[in-house]
């Protein structure tokens, strides 16, 4: 396909070296003479506070796998078929609790076709994502902890076959008690009517407990006895998971040499390394793990999961290639999504408004095993304290085991919910104080270069110009309260981390890391361990690499997410790939062009800081007229210093945080900022909520694709709608029949919005340029869903008077919040005869731009 | 193994002719995916849900995976890999790039399929009716706003073509 269009109407037309015709010339080339050898000439350095300079940065851009993936041609696991590969298939536990007594797996061995039958037993090692709580077995050894839990897995000629093998395969088991709620998982006692889920850690512990944090900052109780108002709410956010369109898949093959090779759609190839080889008892160096691209994760995909131990252990057994997909109801089953979480939250605040105290009470249900749950438990208190100040905060945050699919990290991992919580009780707030809402949110805010109340470093912060942004969009001034009834406008704000400082398991090595190769021909190979799942990360180091060495987008090629042959990267979690593999690949691509600008610099008399590489040439910048293509220059610099490579890495800083236990779960190098407004049409006789359109602001820093960072903020509202007014990861109870089992694992029952339910969606990108970002840039894929949810909550009370503090805020859910509060006829949409809102407060402003 | 009825199936597909052996149970598919190697179309949920299996059928959307295959025989069925030109995406393929319309890449196969059908028996679709002609395809990526961009782009480069106007987007 080389003949393909490559042009983009915001890009112009990129000069391809070899041309002999003229090309477009950096207008932006500058005398850098002064410069330290190996800065960028001509081109904007984050500190420099422009994006003038840029060639690509900055500006709409094709992805490097937008084509494959628009005509087809991207292999996704299931798409690879390796030659002689068999099928496997898990068998699952029919009880929600229950202690395997025998497995006699000799009926599925005896059928034709059937090449192997794994059980727990032979994979009888615990591991974990979180190194401090290993709970769970690729295979259950001794007991089953949800219906879904896999007991033994089948490799046959082919599915077909395997499936029937299944079903030949008899396992005895002693049902115990199961526990479904997460209160009554807390008043276990560990006797045989109310047993633990697992064994105490310490005896005398309750076993159903993964964890307890208890963290208190400042004078929590006096500043809340001497606040002017105090608010109390009891919340509850319904669980809710990923749904990626890609059902999980791996294929394991053993090879004649000993080697093990497991292609799998994960997000986090590195922590399925290190995991692989520790539960399978293997060297690690003899096993690779292989990334194809993957068709969506949201979190789904950031742990081991039971079918990437079973293709490499069954393929260890048949020495043959061993492929599992999942159903759709496995992936249900698979689950680690949004944990349901019971919050109480006491607010205090002045007469202006301004925050005096938080005092939160948090369980989280965390259904069958840790899976994240150490952080999520945290989380769940940590990253509630920007972006406005808070004087004291105090948060006793509970994460129980429950007989369900295990709760993990979904898009906002622990935070969503808090500030759904959080932000409906600022909303409430505004009400008795007559106050707006995002003034209320202004005299709040925190500023820039600061610490929270529980001691994270906050560097940038454009949260200001983000309510500045969807309060002019929205035509809030004018609307808000103002609406008829039944139509109403709502917002909210939030923060999210990007990346964070320290990695699952404790190291001292780099977090992110890249390779960088120059052929001869001028182009540049970009070796990356980052995982793509749709968010770009490909496609932005293929940028950055662009952006500093000077060649067309075309030539650079990317290879990523291959633990043979691309440097760690730690996944695709936790917002931090932008962050800290940007930085990484700027650091290996001006080490690399240092070399290049050296040898140029020779032979031209010149000093390096005079030689500039954009739009796939090398000018000397005091004379632009006189230049070479990219390629010859990189032939002198591999002449002058032998091949041409270089590595890059990005490690976090570690002392931004509290010294605290448990003060560095939320520290990032950097927080994005988002503000939301939501507006909602809402049937008071059905309770049907209509979100017709929401407006969203995002500080990321720097927009490094403006179109992909819509993209992500648009994907991240859609999917804070959806959690907000449709999906329940939810259980029947004994009394419907069959406790523990999933309620609906399909996408026809488990409604997920299609075109027709999403609302109008408008992005309006905050710029606050990132001191330590790459370029200044920040993170965008999960920040900007969380002010979502509360966003629709405040305007279904703007348009109703009542308040949905359960979620979701389905038709019969907020039908009977109508009824309760006297039906129909009752509403009175608030506030619509208070005072006009006041005079905006004076506030100090930080100094970011608002783009598109 | 377990024994199934096979057969001998007559596929045109792409405008090739394919005549493989399959078990008579098996979809469509499983057929393209696994038997034929076409592998674009994809199988997110295997119920008909989801719409990433989405072909086109005799000019209609349909979903492959509850198709059996023996219903698509004498029929002409274009998937993803048949949309494109030698060498050349279809416009609608060039504009799903150029609007960052694919982020994790799996639901589009099937919605380009629903958007080529549509914009072949319309070429001037509202947003309204591009809402309504993927209403059958989930995407959890993009909250649709992207893929929108993208159809009414096409359609514009489409109209361009066929009234021999100046081509734009080439």
């Amino acid at each position: 396909m080389s003949d393909l269009p490559r042009r983009n109407p915001a890009l112009g037309d990129l000069p391809l070296w070899a041309e002999s015709g003229d090309t477009a010339h950096p207008e932006s080339a500058t005398d850098a003479g002064d410069a330290e050898p190996g800065a960028a000439p001509g081109v904007a350095h984050p500190e420099s506070g422009t994006a003038s300079g840029f060639t690509l940065i900055g500006k709409p851009q094709r992805k490097v796998d937008g084509l494959a993936k628009a005509t087809g041609k991207a292999a996704y696991t299931d798409d690879i078929s390796l030659p002689g590969m068999l099928h496997g298939k898990i068998l699952r536990s029919p009880h929600p609790h229950a202690r395997i007594l025998s497995i006699d797996a000799s009926r599925a061995l005896a059928l034709e076709g059937v090449h192997a039958v794994v059980t727990g037993r032979d994979m009888p090692v615990r591991y974990g994502i979180i190194p401090w709580t290993p709970d769970e077995y690729p295979l259950c050894v001794e007991r089953v902890r949800y219906i879904g839990d896999g007991v033994a897995a089948v490799a046959a000629v082919d599915e077909d076959t395997a499936i029937r093998a299944l079903s030949r395969i008899r396992v005895e088991y002693d049902e115990l008690p199961a526990c479904l709620d997460p209160a009554e998982a807390l008043a276990a006692d560990g006797s045989e009517e109310h047993p633990f889920i697992h064994e105490p850690r310490r005896e005398g512990r309750n076993g159903n407990v993964t964890k307890r944090v208890q963290l208190s900052f400042g004078e929590v109780d006096e500043r809340m006895a001497d606040a002017d108002v105090v608010v109390e709410g009891e919340y509850f956010f319904e669980g809710t998971t990923h749904t990626p369109i890609e059902p999980h898949c791996a294929i394991g093959r053993y090879d004649e040499n000993g080697r093990l090779t497991v292609w799998s759609a994960t997000q986090v190839p590195h922590y399925l390394h290190r995991e692989l080889a520790s539960v399978l008892g293997l060297d690690p160096a003899i096993i690779r793990v292989v990334q194809p691209p993957v068709g969506g994760a949201f979190g789904g995909k950031s742990e081991p999961f039971d079918l990437e131990f079973c293709v490499a252990r069954l393929s260890m057994m048949t020495g043959r290639p061993v492929k599992i997909l999942y159903t759709r109801e496995e992936v249900f089953y698979a689950h680690r999504g949004r944990h349901p979480f019971h919050m109480k939250y006491r607010t205090g605040v002045d007469g202006e408004g301004r925050l005096q105290a938080v005092d939160a009470e948090v369980v989280l249900d965390g259904g069958a095993y840790a899976s994240f749950g150490l952080v999520t438990t945290y989380y769940a208190g940590q990253l509630l304290t920007a972006p406005y100040a808070m004087p004291a905060y105090r948060f006793d945050s509970t994460r129980v085991y429950t007989n369900k699919p295990a709760c993990g990290p979904k898009r906002g991992h622990g935070s969503v919910q808090p500030r759904f919580a959080f932000e409906v009780q600022l909303d409430k707030l505004a009400e008795k104080l007559a106050m707006d809402p995002i003034e209320l949110r202004r005299v709040n805010f925190m500023g820039g270069n600061t610490r929270t109340v529980n001691e994270l470093r906050v560097t940038s912060n454009g949260f200001l110009e983000c309510l500045d942004a969807v309060e002019n969009a929205s035509g809030w001034r004018e609307r808000h309260r103002r609406l008829p009834p039944g139509r109403g406008l709502g917002v909210a704000g939030s923060c999210y981390i990007s990346g964070t400082n320290y990695p699952v398991y404790p190291n001292e090595m780099p977090q992110s890391a890249i390779q960088l190769q120059v052929d001869r021909s001028g182009r540049v190979a970009v070796l990356s361990g980052a995982s793509e799942i749709g968010q770009g990360c490909d496609s932005m180091v293929a940028y950055i690499t662009a952006e500093e060495l000077g060649v067309p987008l075309e030539y650079v090629r990317v290879l990523a997410g291959d633990t043979d042959f691309t440097p760690v990267d730690l996944g695709a979690y936790s917002s931090r790939i932008t962050f800290m593999l940007g930085n990484a690949c700027i650091d290996a691509a001006r080490k690399l062009r240092r070399k290049v600008q050296d040898a140029v610099a020779e032979e031209w008399e010149c000093r390096p800081g005079q030689v500039q590489m954009a739009g796939g040439w090398a000018y000397y910048t005091p004379d632009t007229g006189r230049r070479m293509p990219i390629a010859q220059a990189f032939n002198l610099a591999e002449a002058r210093h032998g091949t041409l490579g270089a590595t890059g890495w990005y490690n976090t800083p570690r002392d931004n945080h509290g010294d605290y236990r448990g003060g560095t779960i939320g520290a990032s190098p950097a927080y994005s900022f988002t503000a939301h407004v939501a507006e909602v049409d809402v049937d008071v006789e059905t309770g049907v909520v209509d979100v017709v359109r929401i407006w969203v602001a995002h500080d990321c820093g720097r927009a490094l694709n403006p179109l992909l960072v819509e993209g992500q903020m648009e994907g991240s509202v859609y999917m804070g709608f959806a959690e907000a007014l449709m999906e329940e990861q939810i259980f029947k109870s004994a009394a419907q029949g069959r406790a523990g089992l999933h309620n609906a694992p399909s996408l026809l029952d488990y409604r997920i919005p299609t075109s027709l339910d999403t609302p109008e969606i408008e992005s309006l990108i905050v710029e606050s340029i990132d001191p330590e970002g790459p370029y200044g840039a920040k993170e965008a894929g999960e920040g900007p869903l969380h002010s979502s949810i509360p966003a629709i909550a405040n305007a279904i009370h703007d348009a109703t008077g009542v308040r949905m503090d359960r979620l979701p805020f389905s038709a019969p859910n907020v039908w009977r919040a109508i009824q309760e509060a006297g039906g129909p006829k009752a509403l009175g949409p608030p506030g619509r005869a208070a005072a006009p809102p006041r005079e905006p407060a004076r506030v100090d402003r930080v100094a970011v731009g608002v783009g598109r | 193994m377990v024994k199934a009825t096979t057969c001998i199936v007559h596929l045109r597909v792409n405008g090739d002719d394919y005549a493989p052996g399959v078990p008579s149970h098996y979809t469509l598919l499983e057929t393209l995916r696994y038997v034929i190697g076409l592998t674009g179309s994809k199988q997110g949920c295997d119920k008909g849900d989801c719409g990433a299996c989405t072909v086109i059928l005799d000019g209609e959307p349909h979903l492959s995976c509850i198709t059996p295959v023996l219903a698509a025989e004498g029929r002409e069925i274009r998937t993803v890999e048949g949309l494109a030109g030698a060498g050349r995406p279809h416009p609608l393929q060039d504009a799903f790039d150029l609007n960052g319309a694919a982020q994790c890449g799996f639901c589009t196969p099937g919605i380009l399929c629903s958007a080529v059908a549509l914009l072949e028996r319309n070429d001037a679709p509202t947003r309204t009716e591009i809402r309504e002609a993927l209403a059958g395809n989930l995407c959890r990526c993009t909250g649709y706003t992207k893929i929108y961009d993208a159809v009414e782009s096409a359609a514009e480069v489409l109209r361009g073509q066929s009234g021999g106007g100046t081509g734009n987007g080439e």
